[in-house]
């Protein structure tokens, strides 16, 4: 299938998850100027991590006036796929294009760690070749991952199933020590009511072969393959 | 026209800037701080033919880009009122 990943200025892990698609997954991964208006027939288009424009203001809330945005949300709003892996996840937060917002993990630092998430709905495109209850081991790398909602929306999500994935402890239970960065609802990933938006924090595209620790990234790309059919 | 926006965490929101503030400087020996708050302070200036105008202007960069409601309360002030 067509990818588009996205870049901004400051974007990080646009190659690494070019790399991740193409070169891992053979499939055809194209990258997308941020100035751009065209996705290029993308299938899916994922936001990358890093810092786009140095993170000023808020994490995200520049670049989510990227003439791309626009594409991308009426991309969104006609049922396209979507994922925003890190600061892709909180430049969706900030183009209301996903609940919430992120912001300052609970101990103030930079978190670089190899965490465990919880798949908690494997219904959806960016989950469907998972199953409820799988445990993915994936890497963490931000400062602002302390995800938050008013809990009342949050409930609603509960409800909804839009909380994707959770932070869990090796044996696949909730924990404050889990939750690394202190999250709501220790959220690691959460989708929009339609389904076709998808973001997390941790790092799928750093973990997709054994010498970078790990391939259980794979998963949510192969379930975005195989939903497309 | 000058324009001073505060942008500050809204209240609820876990604000761990300011709980580690509060707790420095209690243990600076400022014991009776209570309810340490970090946030913005934007100045710009705006051209505009009334105060009203201004206001109504910067309310709504406040609701777009500025503060993000979900997290956070603004307030400003217009030729320092």
């Amino acid at each position: 299938m067509k990818w588009g990943v996205v870049r901004f200025p400051g974007s990080l892990d646009d190659l690494d998850s070019l790399h991740a698609l193409r070169d891992v997954m053979g499939e055809d991964a194209s990258l997308l100027w941020h100035k751009d208006e065209s996705l290029g027939g993308a299938q899916c288009v994922l936001l990358p991590g890093g810092f786009s424009y140095g993170d000023y203001l808020r994490c995200g809330a520049i670049a989510r006036f990227s003439p791309i945005m626009r594409s991308i949300a009426k991309f969104a709003a006609d049922g396209g796929l979507v994922i925003g892996t890190c600061n892709g996840f909180q430049i969706l937060c900030e183009a209301r294009l996903l609940p919430g917002v992120l912001t300052r993990n609970r101990m103030l630092s930079f978190i670089c760690e190899r965490v465990v998430v919880r798949v908690e709905n494997a219904a959806t495109p960016f989950t469907c070749a998972m199953r409820q209850g799988d445990l993915l081991r994936l890497p963490i790398k931000h400062s602002e991952g302390l995800y938050v909602a008013p809990e009342a929306e949050l409930s609603q999500m509960e409800e909804r199933g839009q909380v994707l994935l959770r932070y869990v402890d090796s044996d696949g239970r909730e924990s404050e020590a889990a939750n690394l960065n202190g999250a709501m609802h220790a959220i690691a990933g959460v989708a929009n009511q339609t389904f076709n938006v998808f973001g997390l924090m941790p790092h799928p595209e750093h973990a997709v072969e054994p010498t970078l620790g790990g391939t259980d990234g794979l998963a949510i790309f192969r379930s975005i393959v195989a939903s497309v059919g | 026209m000058q324009v001073k926006v505060f942008v500050t965490p809204r209240k609820g929101i876990l604000d761990p800037q300011g709980r580690a503030v509060e707790n420095s400087l209690k243990s600076l020996g400022f014991g009776n701080v209570a309810n340490v708050k970090i946030g913005k302070y934007i100045v710009l200036d705006v051209v505009a033919g009334s105060t009203a105008e201004t206001r109504e202007q910067v309310k709504r960069m406040c609701e777009q880009l500025l503060a993000n409601p979900l997290i956070e309360d603004f307030s400003f002030e217009v030729d320092g009122q």
